[in-house]
This record gives C-alpha cells, sequence and structure tokens, in this order.
C-alpha cells in the first residue's frame, strides 16, 4: 500500500482541485517526453492515448504531472507514476507526480490512435455508453472481433484480465478477445 | 483530535470497503469457476482501491506521521467501523453473491448521495467509485436472478443466504453520533433518505429471482460502533498477519 504514496504525496489533496478543465494543461515541450511512457498492461498504448494526464507543466525548474486513474485500484498507476518520474530524469528533469480524482476518468478520453492501437493489440475499443449497455446487458451484438471482425460475438464474462476489461468470443472465428468497458 | 468525527466518518466508510474487498480477494484461486473468481477478484480490486483512497484522505486529517497503511492494517477488532453484513465469512457462492448484492444495492444509492457532500475529497472519491460500484451491482444483481430463478439447488441456497443475511440489513441504515454530527455539517449521507428505497430495489430483484423476501423483524447490527460478529477477528488475523509479524515491512 505504501508506494503509491511516493508518487501521489498526500499535498495532492483535495482531489476535486481539477474540476476546472481550463486548469488542464499540457505544456508542448513535454509531450514527447510523455508520449515514451507507456501503460504496463496494455503496451501499445502511451498514457497520453489512455488520457490519464491531466496537466502537465514546468515550475521552477521542477515538471509537475498530474495523472487520474483509470480504476481506484488500478495497480498500473504506481507503475506508471514511478515511470513518468524515470522518463523525465532521463531526460535531465525532476518531476513529481500527483494523482487526481476529480473529474473522473472516462473511457471518453482515449484518443482515437489510442482506440486503434487498442484494437491491432487485440482489444476491441469501448463503445459508447448506450452501446455498451445494451452488449452488457441485452446482449445485443455489436461489439467486433479483434482476430476477424465479425460482430457475431458474445461476452463470456463481465469481468476479465485487468479491472477495465470484459471478455468475450467470437460465434465466427471461435477466437477469445478482451473489450475494454465503457467507464 | 479537532476532527475526530470526519476521521471516524471517513473510517466508516473504508471500512466496508476494505473488509468487504478482502473477503473477495480471499476468493482469488477459489472461485467456483474462472469467470466468477476473476469477476470477484477485479471487485475486491476496486474495493480496496477506494478503500486506499478514503484511507489517504483520513491519514491525511489525522495528521501527525499516520499513514494508510497504519490505518489499514494497525487497528484492533473494536477499532473497525464497518457494517457486520460486510464481515460475513464465504461460504457457498450463492451467500457470497446475496451478501455482494445486499451491499451493492446500498453502496449505490450511499455513493449517489456522497457525490453531493460538501467535503471535496468525499466528493470525488465518490464520483470514481460509483461507475465501478455500478459493474458490482449489475454482476450480484444478474447472479441472484440467476441462481434464484436457476435450478433447485441454487434456488434453496440462494433463499438460505438471503434469509441469513437479511437481518445485516438494517444496520446500513443506523445512524451514530458520528453520522448525525456529519449529516448536520452537510458531509455526511442521510441514509434514512433512501432507505425504503434500498429495500424496494433489493426487493424488486429477489422478485425477479423468484425469492422470497424476508418477513423477519429481527436486525442485527454492531459493527459501526467496533461491536463485530466473531468473523471479523479472523478476517482481521489474516489481514493484518505481515505487518503484525513483520512490523514497518514494505514491499
Amino acid at each position: 500500500m505504501s508506494e503509491l504514496k511516493n508518487i501521489s504525496s498526500l499535498d495532492s489533496l483535495p482531489l476535486g482541485e481539477m474540476s476546472d478543465r481550463t486548469e488542464w494543461v499540457i505544456d508542448k515541450n513535454l509531450i514527447p517526453i510523455l508520449n515514451q511512457v507507456l501503460d504496463p498492461e496494455i503496451p501499445v498504448l502511451t498514457i497520453l492515448d489512455m488520457g490519464v494526464v491531466r496537466s502537465a507543466i514546468i515550475k521552477d525548474d521542477e515538471v509537475i504531472v498530474k495523472i487520474t486513474p483509470t480504476y481506484s485500484g488500478c495497480p498500473a498507476m504506481d507503475v506508471i507514476g514511478e515511470d513518468i518520474i524515470i522518463a523525465f530524469k532521463n531526460e535531465g528533469y525532476n518531476a513529481k507526480v500527483e494523482l487526481v480524482l476529480s473529474p473522473a476518468w472516462t473511457t471518453d478520453w482515449i484518443t482515437e490512435k489510442g482506440r486503434r492501437s487498442l484494437e491491432g493489440y487485440g482489444i476491441a475499443p469501448p463503445l459508447d455508453a448506450i452501446a455498451d449497455k445494451e452488449v452488457l446487458l441485452g446482449g445485443k451484438k455489436l461489439v467486433k472481433c479483434t482476430n476477424c471482425g465479425s460482430t457475431n460475438t458474445k461476452l463470456v464474462s463481465q469481468f476479465g484480465s485487468t479491472a477495465c476489461k470484459a471478455l468475450f468470443k467470437c460465434s465466427d472465428c471461435q477466437e477469445p478477445f478482451d473489450y475494454f468497458k465503457c467507464l | 483530535m479537532k476532527n475526530n468525527n470526519l476521521y471516524k466518518y471517513i473510517l466508516s466508510i473504508a471500512d466496508n470497503t476494505l473488509i468487504l474487498g478482502q473477503r473477495l480477494g480471499e476468493l482469488c484461486g477459489h472461485g467456483p469457476s474462472l469467470e466468477t473468481d476473476i469477476a470477484c477478484t477485479n471487485i475486491s480490486l476496486d474495493m480496496l482501491g477506494q478503500a486506499r483512497n478514503y484511507y489517504q484522505y483520513a491519514a491525511k486529517v489525522k495528521g501527525g506521521n499516520t499513514t494508510e497503511d497504519d490505518i489499514a492494517f494497525l487497528r484492533k477488532e473494536h477499532e473497525y467501523l464497518n457494517v457486520l453484513l460486510v464481515e460475513q465469512p464465504n461460504t457457498d457462492f450463492g451467500y457470497i453473491m446475496a451478501r455482494q448484492f445486499l451491499f451493492d444495492v446500498y453502496h449505490l444509492l450511499f455513493l449517489q448521495e456522497l457525490q453531493k457532500s460538501k467535503d471535496q475529497t468525499l466528493s470525488a472519491i465518490s464520483n470514481k467509485a460509483i461507475k465501478e460500484v455500478s459493474y458490482h451491482y449489475r454482476f450480484s444483481s444478474d447472479w441472484i436472478k440467476r441462481l434464484g430463478d436457476g435450478t433447485k439447488e441454487s434456488h434453496q441456497r440462494t433463499q438460505n443466504a438471503v434469509d441469513d443475511l437479511w437481518t445485516y440489513t438494517d444496520e446500513l441504515f443506523h445512524q451514530t453520533e458520528t453520522d448525525k454530527a456529519m449529516i448536520n455539517d452537510g458531509i455526511g449521507v442521510d441514509t434514512l433518505k433512501f432507505k425504503s428505497e434500498y429495500y424496494e430495489r433489493a426487493n424488486k430483484v429477489l422478485e425477479e429471482a423468484t425469492l422470497e423476501i424476508p418477513e423477519s423483524r429481527y436486525f442485527q447490527k454492531g459493527g459501526k460502533q467496533g461491536m463485530h460478529t466473531e468473523h471479523l477477528g479472523h478476517l482481521l488475523s489474516d489481514l493484518q498477519y505481515i505487518q503484525r509479524a513483520y512490523p514497518n515491512m514494505k514491499w
């Protein structure tokens, strides 16, 4: 439990401070460095593709990066925080990472490039919220198989290998695959 | 402590998620099927993540050198403020799902209200948690219907579980002095506001599941004051083992 404190020092609370979207500033010069940091669970996605970086600025010779967790218990956040610090250190910056919870992360923040990367990696990207509900609750066939492209697919389990995924199976090519749940 | 009420209030929320998270975590590798095993441990992870957010905040409120780990691992049994429902042991899958369902219905309604709290941090945590909990609710209510309206055996077991656990539902709405003080300050949730909605929602799913709604009027409480059933001590001996055996040990 203690690891996260290193990256998300309790000073970052209250967690509601990011509610104003105008504060979501990412310094252009920092983008190439942020793009080196990948999601440890889904290594084709950068943290910018995931939409977990809320802001990144340089202040008094220090880089301050604010990230938001995908799920409250996402173990990847610890690693991401450490990876950010290392990536900046390699480029000669001291970085501090803070965790913000509000506004809560949503799958809508995954970029278009991120969605394509997910699909290429074998994870079906999230549908919109209404379609997602129809699939997970109503058993509608809308999720596209990442192997053959058929939508003749079925939900095997609402929970998959990580908190953010559900397990699907294609009824045409018989391949199992992950679906990134709408959140 | 200046903010003693707030501190205790945070713990009463956090302990529910820690203890139920631990119960579900016990199923890792022991679920009845691979999918349900993974689902229960996923839900456990969400709940432990939520618990961490609350404990980090509680540690800040308490001040000094207190850490989230101290609060999670180093309290005595009577200092845990979770409701009795969440500490009930894992028996069969029907029982596990009934416990989860009866808590999830409450948890959703509770977080909905907590989002409106004047306390920014609690509001932010609940804003995040509620999205996760709606998945938990889907999962547990689906299983209640499948098991209740399943085979004769699954129906009977689930009915027994609901009958057993019903006695712990009233405590969800019991308000301690701390709760009342926090409600007055606009920080806490007035659970009585959604008590009837809780039973309406729960009853509706139970009916769909062809299960009978228990008629028992006998309810047990005490967890919120630190008076627990015999099961919590055993759970804690597992949960706290590493920190007790190797104090200050870190990963």
